[in-house]
């Protein structure tokens, strides 16, 4: 186990520094630079500038310096655009509002959708194998920035039921919106897979001895047919990580949450480079992580890969 | 990554070479079979022509449109929700954009966008993913390691945002969104067709062209590739709708095509917007072509996947 999860590691960290490598680059063949305003600022002031922000020196050096704070003490450094705050803080003030709807949005997809796809694999041509296929269909064309204003013009136009913005604290509320405009097309994505593969499962010869042998029906369905029937399921949930934390770019937008997609958004309108990579290379860092716990929990999960 | 997925399943296709598809004494080949069972899943059929009435309309539409896309109907500004409604009579048949702009013309253009978007992102797929992956596959040992340890490199950096980078930083124009588009989109072929080709190249042959004396290269483009065409089609044509998604994903965040140009997201991210004010068709429209595009998309994807390999089902 202790070697399979450090031969991933040996794949995710020169994954995480070639991001890092990538997006300071591309920071640095930006053209003009983050102090450059309508008025011509004197040079000396401009030295002082890039001195106090450590730009002076040769690049390579600014790059390694950056790699070294972001690693061991992460730091990502004083934000370009507001001179009283760091990359830190505006992480610090967007994450946790994107965590909790991402979160639950994530919760919602996985345990809504294995439920459903199992539902629909146990009765099949059933009413609601129909509703489970129906849905997984329809959902496919509907991604999260569709859903959003749909969901708006139901609930808070129509029938004026929930808030179609802000975020207030966290109120339940605030959250019910975002997470289903989110979750939906995971939730679509995850009964399908569960449902096949359920089906596939349900269809196999050991499933058949186990019923065989006269086990009960539930017993069969949650010991033996559940965990492998898992196994895609969970091989999608790093693709399900990275479309909650890309999503809430739209869901931020959208709803007003005030979460890390609009950090990221408005740090990219007003050319913030510090505050852009800061988030590009967390987020990036989160799914690189992601991953790795999904591959453990895979490789603990099928029986058939050896740790 | 969805795709991938259903590619995966595609283990083996049938083996049949080209060369004998030109052999009518064969009796019927890979590709009438696969013509067949096609031509048997009413729900591909339905989408295709569907997609291809789209397209009719795309290049006849324009013809009937009495405004272009940029040119402001003063008579509706001010008061679009009671004068710029869907109408015969003004012209504008799906009626105005908030700003007076003809929706009839702009959401043409806007389709016209999305699929040469989907379609682009497609063509760099094929090309770079389906000569990467061979050549990785073929060769195999230490490049077919770099190789493809590069490509899961790239495949777990959130591109998104990379994408979204470029696009702020080099500036909003169509090249930089088909080079970010391209940058990502052949990373999934690659992996599918290296899969392929592993499998065909002890195929006989394969052994048969290189007793033939054919070079290296040649067996890769002249006899392995072509019969890697069923799975690329396939993968190809699920890529569209996910290459359609992404660049409407980038310009509701506006950061797509620029003004008066514009897409089937940018035309929903505006509806969107403007909606609360009751002016509902400026979402409906492009929301109903989008819907209708992805649909048919993935659709004929399923039906081409299911044409291709009937071991699948």
């Amino acid at each position: 186990m202790i070697a399979f999860i450090l031969k991933r590691l040996a794949v995710a960290i020169p994954t995480l520094l070639v991001l890092i490598v990538i997006s300071f680059i591309l920071m640095k063949v930006a053209p003009g630079n983050p102090f450059a305003g309508e008025k011509t600022v004197p040079k000396a002031v401009l030295d002082n500038i890039f001195a106090r922000y450590g730009l002076d020196k040769p690049e390579w050096q600014q790059l390694l310096e950056y790699i070294y704070n972001v690693v061991f003490h992460f730091d990502f450094g004083p934000s370009f655009k507001y001179r009283d705050r760091t990359v830190n803080d505006i992480i610090a003030q967007g994450f946790p509002v994107t965590f909790t709807y991402g979160a639950w949005a994530f919760l919602f997809a996985t345990v809504i959708g294995v439920s459903l796809g199992v539902a629909a694999a146990l009765r099949q041509n059933g009413w609601i194998d129909h509703l489970a296929v129906g849905l997984s269909i329809g959902a496919q064309v509907v991604p999260n920035f569709v859903m959003a204003p749909v969901l708006v013009l139901v609930f808070t136009l129509w029938l004026r039921w929930l808030p179609g913005g802000g975020w207030d604290g966290g109120h339940w509320s605030n959250i019910v919106l975002p997470v289903i405009a989110l979750a939906t097309s995971y939730l679509a994505s995850i009964t399908r897979i569960m449902r096949s593969s359920m089906l596939e499962v349900l269809g196999s010869n050991y499933i058949r001895t186990a019923r065989a042998k006269g086990l009960p029906g539930w017993q069969v369905v949650f010991r033996h047919a559940l965990r492998p029937a898992m196994l895609p399921v969970v091989s999608y949930l790093g693709p399900v990580f990275v479309g909650m934390v890309t999503g809430s770019v739209v869901i931020d937008l959208y709803f007003s949450t005030g979460g890390i997609g609009q950090a990221f958004v408005n740090s990219a309108l007003n050319r913030d480079y510090s505050t852009i990579l800061g988030i590009t290379i967390l987020l990036g860092a989160l799914t690189i992580a992601a991953n790795l716990v999904v591959d453990v929990l895979y490789a603990w999960i099928d029986p058939k890969i050896k740790l | 990554m969805l795709t991938d997925r259903r590619i995966g399943n595609l283990a083996h296709p049938a083996p049949a070479p080209i060369e004998e598809a030109s052999a009518p004494e064969k009796g019927r080949s890979l590709w009438m079979d696969a013509a067949r069972r096609f031509r048997r899943n009413r729900a591909a059929l339905v989408s295709l022509a569907m997609l291809i009435l789209i397209v009719l309309f795309t290049f006849v539409g324009p013809l009937l449109a009495r405004w272009d896309i940029e040119t402001i109907d003063w008579t509706v500004v001010g008061s679009v929700l009671t004068k710029g409604m869907p109408s015969f009579e003004t012209g504008h048949y799906f009626g105005t954009d908030e700003v007076g702009r003809d929706l009839y013309s702009r959401v043409i253009q806007g389709t016209q966008v999305s699929l040469t978007v989907g379609i682009v992102g497609s063509v760099i797929a094929v090309i770079v993913g389906t000569f990467y992956g061979a050549v990785a596959g073929y060769f195999g040992g230490r490049l077919d390691s770099v190789m493809m340890r590069f490509v899961d490199i790239l495949y777990s950096i959130p591109y998104m945002f990379i994408l979204i980078l470029l696009l702020i930083i080099f500036g909003r124009s169509f090249i930089m969104l088909f080079v970010g588009i391209g940058l990502i989109s052949w990373l999934g072929m690659a992996r599918v067709v290296r899969g392929q080709t592993m499998a065909l190249k002890n195929r006989e042959f394969v052994e048969a062209a290189i007793a033939g004396g054919a070079k290296p290269l040649t067996v890769v483009f002249r006899h392995i590739v072509p019969n890697l065409l069923g799975v690329v089609a396939v993968y190809a044509t699920l890529l569209i709708p996910e290459m359609i998604l992404l660049e409407s994903f980038i310009s509701f965040l506006g950061l797509g095509v620029q003004e008066p140009n514009t897409s089937l997201g940018a035309l929903i991210s505006e509806g969107a917007q403007t909606m609360q004010y009751g002016t509902i068709w400026q979402l409906a429209f492009p929301l109903i072509f989008f819907v209708l595009l992805l649909f048919s998309f993935f659709f004929v994807g399923d039906g081409l996947r299911d044409a291709l390999d009937p071991k699948d089902r």
